[in-house]
């Protein structure tokens, strides 16, 4: 195991069921730990944090054992460069908020070149918080201010038990932008944990789908959320991610172009310049199927695909059938009828229609 | 002068106890209130009885105790008798040593339900921004408990001047050795002084009095301007 890579191993018996992880994250970007509530998420990044004992584990991270219980180590959570951001406000009522940012400082081992006190304030905008009273931040104030006290320790991975979970759907939206700059400007890698699926489309590097405890699918994001064989955990949400570039705008109707392995899409012109490079998500329940070029439609995204494979669905009465265009994948979600109907096997040639895209970045 | 010398005398004997008391049982009962705070061993409810009996307990029950306890064939009676300190029974030592057991829950129960209210989380927080359990201790702990301290404090001394039973039995009412307010105003009833009793037992109605309310002040000040 190299140190470019960071290992979790945790068995954990639990009154909800057990824990058992297996992963070797990447020590970059973000790794979103998605799963339902119960699914063991946050008793993962407990272990991690070595604020829960699971009873046999191997944690090591930037090639330090942090724990090793088959030879019996185990730093205590003051011993671990972690920066933890918990899902509620956190902070210190007792202190205001420079105070809540120098008690982690004052206690961080200065040692690398991380970023400084300064840096970390400005990363997160909280400059004109700094004399405030923790109590009498708003929601989407505070967590700013904890993200910044966990990174003031300097910490070599930062964790995040849904830092998002508490705030309105629009409190969420102001804090995102902060979460992206971190991942773009920080060389800390990051464990996230969540159940929204906006948040993985966002965020995710790395995806790790977790189930009653176990480990369903692990990967690059667009990978594993181009897989049929694990849906339930988005449900609704199941859809694909698809790296792309703006190419070309056409200024009469508004629409801009993304293009992409295997093809392109218009979607709306929200005015980011040509080359700009932007994930779209395709949720599968916006793609429907054609076997013949559809014509007379309203559809403006339709794309050549070979049906690669047909996996059911959360409801019986669906079916996810997975296309291969070109070099990129997209998720279609039909009723098993039209899937019948239509004669759709591995191989069939067919034409994608999107009735919806959304650019996440 | 209403007051005369030898009330002015245990006055003052009284404050000196009070003040003894209280700052003794804050630092016995805070490490036990956190304790009984976070443990979850079996021990934890046996440990809470007993803390709580002074409550329930008649002070002559505890007094009588303490008396066997202390006399020079008790347990701790002999091991004063070997440090050569003699007995602690009818002495100022003694009387000290009662006041302490009999307001024990009054300090340990204010700071147990301070460092409950406090919960985990905060200690959580602070071991992963690197503090010691220690450090996180007088850093986060304390300061969060702080209403929990004042309210030991107060109640330790407040309890500690009204204490009469305790006081009787074990420190036998020697004047400018463990004759307090609440046993000299027994005096001046019995003696039918009872101008002197008034004037007594007023200081104390007043002084009881004020220190309630303060606390009250103090305890709802910080709340209010929370919310």
């Amino acid at each position: 195991m190299s140190a470019t890579h960071n290992l979790l191993r945790l068995t954990l018996a639990r009154p909800t069921g057990g824990l058992e992880v297996d992963l070797s994250l990447p020590s970059q970007g973000i790794t979103v730990v998605l799963g339902p509530s119960g699914s063991g998420k946050t008793t993962l990044l407990r272990c991690v944090a070595g604020l829960e004992r699971s009873h046999s584990a191997t944690v090591r991270v930037a090639g330090i054992l942090w724990q090793d219980d088959a030879t019996g180590v185990f730093l205590a959570p003051w011993q671990r460069p972690v920066g933890y951001v918990f899902q509620e406000a956190s902070l210190f009522p007792h202190l205001d908020v420079r105070g809540n940012l120098d008690y982690a400082r004052k206690r961080a081992k200065v040692a690398k070149a991380a970023p400084a006190h300064d840096d970390v304030v400005h990363l997160l905008g909280i400059e004109g918080l700094l004399q405030r009273s923790a109590r009498t931040l708003s929601g989407g104030e505070r967590q700013r201010v904890a993200i910044a006290r966990a990174l003031a320790t300097q910490p070599e991975l930062l964790l995040l038990d849904e830092p998002l979970a508490a705030l309105d759907p629009a409190r969420r939206q102001d804090i995102l932008p902060w979460l992206e700059r971190l991942r773009d400007e920080l060389r800390i890698p990051m464990l996230y944990v969540t159940h929204a699926a906006d948040e993985v489309a966002r965020l995710a590097d790395t995806l790790v789908v977790l189930e009653q405890g176990q480990v369903r699918a692990c990967g690059p994001v667009a990978e594993v959320l181009s897989r049929i064989h694990s849906p339930v955990v988005l449900g609704d949400d199941a859809g694909v991610l698809l790296p792309g570039t703006l190419d070309q705008r056409d200024a009469q109707w508004r629409l801009i172009r993304v293009a992409f392995a295997g093809g392109h899409l218009w979607l709306r012109d929200i005015g980011l310049p040509l080359g700009h490079t932007a994930r779209l998500r395709v949720l599968a329940r916006d793609v429907s199927i054609a076997t013949e070029v559809p014509q007379h439609t309203s559809i403006q995204n339709i794309l050549p695909c070979t049906v690669a494979a047909i996996a059911p669905d959360t409801h019986a009465s669906q079916v996810l059938v997975q296309l291969a265009c070109g070099e990129s994948t997209l998720l279609s979600r039909i009723t098993a009828r039209s899937a019948h109907a239509l004669g759709l096997v591995p191989g069939a040639t067919v034409w994608a229609q999107v009735k919806s895209v959304a650019l996440v970045e | 002068m209403p007051l005369s010398a030898d009330d002015l005398q245990t006055i003052w004997l009284t404050l000196q106890l009070a003040s003894v008391t209280t700052v003794t049982l804050l630092l016995l009962a805070t490490p036990l209130a956190w304790w009984l705070a976070n443990t979850a061993s079996r021990w934890r409810a046996p440990v809470s009885a007993v803390v709580a009996l002074p409550l329930v307990l008649p002070p002559t029950v505890l007094g009588f105790y303490l008396l066997v306890v202390l006399s020079p064939q008790g347990p701790l009676g002999q091991l004063t008798h070997t440090l050569g300190l003699g007995s602690l029974a009818f002495t100022f030592g003694g009387l000290l040593l009662g006041s302490i057991i009999y307001s024990l829950p009054f300090a340990v129960q204010p700071l147990q339900n301070a460092f409950e209210a406090i919960g985990k989380r905060p200690m959580e927080v602070a071991a992963t921004l690197r503090a010691t359990p220690l450090d996180a201790f007088f850093t986060v702990a304390l300061p969060l408990a702080k209403p929990g301290f004042v309210t030991a404090a107060v109640m330790t001394f407040a309890h500690t001047l009204g204490e009469f039973g305790v006081v009787l039995m074990i420190g036998g009412n020697i004047p400018g050795s463990t004759r307090v307010v609440s046993t000299q105003i027994y005096g001046h009833v019995e003696a039918q002084e009872y101008a002197q009793a008034h004037w007594l037992a007023g200081c104390m109605l007043v002084f009881s009095f004020c220190v309630l309310v303060g606390l009250a002040r103090l305890n709802r000040a910080p709340d209010r301007s929370a919310a």
